[in-house]
């Protein structure tokens, strides 16, 4: 039925990447291909682990700001706000969600990474750059899931704990917060799913290099910009090599939904039990 | 020394402002920035000619002509099949396996990066089904981008129904496609809109998986088989390799107000959707 | 539902105006798809819109991606025309090619940069990232950023032939996609060095003189400029009547001047 075309999408896609991608990696042996640092399709050298570095450490400078931000205003609009102001806030924050990647890789190169050069060094493109671009694009899905957890937090909590004498940010920080941990944990490991999926912006502010970075202001690439940059272009190996790549960013990525699904559901569970 | 807590309050919640207020500052930046230097240049002739020179001059009404096409067939495909996915899944099967299945499938794809999409659309579309590069290809592949999110939407605008509509509506004697169409969507359809009106914000934002797809020809698009670009290829392409600055910027504020533009249309059927659902 | 129809309606009333229009199935009759070289597209386009002009019933369309990218539209069919910035490998059989021009590679610096020139043995030193600062080749005391291009550009290509030999780019390279990419980050990066097609350096980069050969022209003309590639029209097999009527075109006097007065020399 026509309901079934949603499965059978997937099922599509899946199937596609596998088929080219896995026997590529079978064949020049998964260990080389992702733990290898040489990448010269050229010569046939395919070791794909500088872009597993690149986007794990892109990632991760993201979420340091997705965490700190996103959290930070979470608590906010659910704790500490006016009715008032959350109408404010929160059509901002979804405005930020519509924003194009491109627009906000733009915004990236003409303002943040001359900063970045003049004041730090380095060639401006570079990990920083990304990962701070990437931080702010990922904060409407931090804080529109942890927003979620924290109010299904169930009320009685809150006014236990204020019964019993404690503030409100005590309150939040010993009680609601730890009651909603497995909502938090669950929008932390989406944001990581969506910095690690994003191609333009990343594409435009780090810089591309294909050697592994040494600091946060070395060039890097990711595994996104891999297959952009080359997909138009790559025949025979080299495309199945783009297409391994593919494989390894899409089980990445499902290990991570998948967990997050799992630790919302849970939580859901646990506070309904309650 | 021990803080009073009514200090730790005062300085966690003026730091979480900060936070706060530093995340609206970059987005009223970065909206400001690009309307205050686009909006200058956008002129009838803009909207209404193409480009010449490589963008240099000229319009960009191609990409308009592009954008609403691929956007527009891309929900036209995933909107009946999104709606349909998530009335077949509320209204006629019991919560078992392949509910579970068919939810589980739409969630994965929602996750799935976009330059996987236009990876699978490149060789799918464009070369093993010969479509070449063309607002079909590209359609279709943003078609799959937005499925799983109209059915969350449908699905949850639909639950958002209250039974009593539909026991109301058993008790005249519909039968249960009457009740469904009638019925159910009738009030569910602020929300199963807002669901669409999101994915056509998504597409007209998406570059990765439409440049692998629909090409970036300059020309008008005379048919769903020509290859076109969409505005937010074109301010991509103009940026980034310093074609015009001048229209790069413009075209940016093009897709701002069409983004603004959409998340208040959103916004407005949201409200008309809130008192129904008490 | 009511409120949906009328929107329905009028949108698939459009939709079969649309493909009634336009003829049924692929209306490629008369459209020829140019696909490939970033170095080439902007003097293509150019070419096709006056192409355009003189012969109205065929509409020429133009898109980047890269050398090797148009070379594989074509083998595949996708386009009728591939742009290549470099000659043919000897793999890449059963494509015929024509010399439409012939461009110099540019290596281009920031205006502020002081130096007028650099040898092809300091340049492949730069590039390989054995060379790392600036005053190694007479110039001030600041790191080098080189950038490359991606691996299937023509430019690249081209570059790595003429000046890097046996030795590989560093793979610390700053990438970019396309000559404006690179004109971009180079214009705006005081220790940057680049290499791109000479027909688009323009007047906001400097480009050096290579070997003590000057970057112009009328040095590529002359022959003594060092780096200098073919440009090529691709096609498989024999190309369709319209994609000839623009090769003739391009080939033509009045297109060879209008690409010399852009900046590039004629195929000869």
């Amino acid at each position: 039925m026509v309901a079934l075309t949603a499965i059978a999408g997937l099922a599509l896609i899946t199937a596609f990447i596998f088929k080219e991608g896995l026997p590529f990696m079978m064949k020049v042996g998964a260990k080389d291909f992702l733990l290898s640092d040489e990448w010269r399709p050229k010569e046939a050298k395919f070791g794909i682990f500088p872009m597993i570095v690149g986007s794990l450490v892109v990632t991760a400078g993201a979420m340091v700001i997705g965490v700190v931000f996103g959290l930070g205003v979470a608590i906010l609009l659910t704790q500490f706000c006016s009715p008032r102001l959350v109408s404010v806030l929160k059509p901002c924050i979804e405005l930020l969600a519509g924003i194009p990647s491109v627009v906000y890789g733009f915004v990236g190169v003409v303002v943040l990474v001359p900063l970045i050069r003049e004041h730090l060094g380095g060639p401006g493109l570079s990990v920083l750059a990304a990962a701070i671009v990437l931080g702010i694009m990922v904060l409407p899905t931090v804080i529109s899931i942890s927003v979620d957890a924290l109010q299904a937090v169930p009320r009685p909590y809150y006014e236990g704990s204020i019964a019993l004498g404690a503030t409100e940010w005590q309150t939040t920080h010993m009680v609601t917060l730890r009651a909603a941990r497995s909502g938090i944990v669950a929008a932390i490991i989406l944001g990581m799913g969506r910095a690690i999926g994003e191609t333009m912006a990343v594409m435009m502010v780090a810089g591309n290099a294909i050697a592994l970075p040494r600091s946060p202001l070395d060039s890097v690439r990711t595994l996104t910009s891999t297959i952009a940059l080359e997909m138009g272009y790559a025949a025979g190996d080299h495309r199945r090599a783009l297409f391994a790549t593919g494989v390894t960013l899409f089980v990445v990525i499902m290990i991570l939904n998948s967990a997050a699904l799992a630790l919302s559901r849970r939580g859901a569970r646990g506070a309904r039990s309650r | 020394m021990r803080i009073r807590p009514a200090v730790t309050q005062r300085v966690a919640v003026s730091f979480m402002w900060l936070l706060a207020a530093a995340t609206v500052g970059i987005l009223l930046f970065m909206i400001v920035f690009i309307l205050w230097k686009g909006l200058p240049e956008i002129t009838w002739g803009f909207l209404s000619e193409s480009p010449r020179r490589m963008g240099r001059e000229g319009g960009v009404f191609p990409m308009i002509v592009g954008t609403l096409w691929v956007t527009g067939l891309a929900v036209l495909l995933a909107a009946p099949i999104g709606v349909g996915t998530a009335v077949y899944l509320t209204e006629y099967t019991r919560e078992g396996r392949l509910t579970a299945a068919i939810r589980f499938g739409a969630d994965c794809l929602a996750g799935i990066p976009s330059i996987i999409f236009g990876l699978f659309g490149l060789v799918f579309f464009v070369i093993t089904l010969g479509m070449g590069f063309s607002i079909l290809s590209g359609a279709l592949t943003l078609a799959l981008m937005v499925l799983p999110t109209i059915i969350r939407t449908s699905e949850e605008a639909i639950r958002a129904v209250p039974r009593a509509y539909r026991e109301v509506s058993y008790g005249l004697g519909s039968t249960r496609w009457q009740m469904v169409a009638r019925v159910v969507l009738r009030s569910a359809l602020p929300g199963i809109c807002t669901g669409i009106v999101l994915s056509i914000g998504r597409s007209i934002s998406e570059t990765a998986a439409v440049m692998l797809t629909a090409g970036s020809a300059l020309g008008l698009p005379r048919s769903i088989f020509d290859s076109s670009r969409t505005l937010s290829l074109h301010f991509y392409l103009l940026s980034h390799e310093g074609i015009s600055m001048e229209k790069a910027y413009a075209t940016a504020a093009i897709l701002i107000l069409a983004i603004l533009a959409i998340n208040l249309a959103a916004a407005w059927l949201m409200r008309r959707f809130a008192p129904k659902a008490r | 539902m009511r409120k949906l129809s009328p929107f329905v309606t009028s949108l698939l009333g459009m939709a079969l105006a649309w493909f009634g229009g336009a003829g049924c199935g692929r209306s490629q009759e008369n459209a020829v798809n140019v696909i490939g070289s970033t170095s080439i597209l902007p003097f293509a386009e150019m070419l096709a819109e006056e192409f355009h002009r003189q012969n109205p019933g065929i509409r020429v369309k133009v898109q980047g991606g890269g050398s090797t990218h148009g070379l594989q539209a074509v083998t595949n069919g996708t386009a009728q025309v591939g742009m290549c910035s470099r000659s043919l490998t000897p793999e890449e059989t059963g494509l015929t090619a024509v010399t439409i021009a012939r461009d110099g590679i540019a290596i281009v610096v920031h205006p502020t940069n002081p130096l007028a020139g650099l040898t092809r043995g300091q340049i492949r030193g730069i590039f390989s990232g054995r060379l790392t600062n600036w005053k190694d080749v007479g110039g001030k005391d600041q790191a080098v950023r080189p950038i490359t291009r991606e691996e299937g550009s023509g430019t690249r290509e081209a570059f790595t032939h003429l000046v890097m030999g046996k030795e590989r780019i560093a793979a610390n390279a700053i990438t970019q996609e396309s000559n404006g990419a690179v004109k971009e980050l180079v214009k705006t990066d005081p220790g940057a060095i680049g290499f791109m097609s000479l027909g688009l350096v323009g007047t906001e980069l400097k480009a050096l003189a290579v070997d003590d050969v000057a970057a112009s022209t009328a040095e590529v003309l002359s022959g003594k400029y060092p780096l200098v590639r073919p440009f090529l029209f691709v096609m498989k097999g024999k190309p369709g009547e319209p994609a000839q009527r623009l090769i003739d075109y391009v080939l033509s006097p009045a297109a060879q001047q209008l690409l010399e007065k852009e900046g590039l020399v004629r195929a000869q």
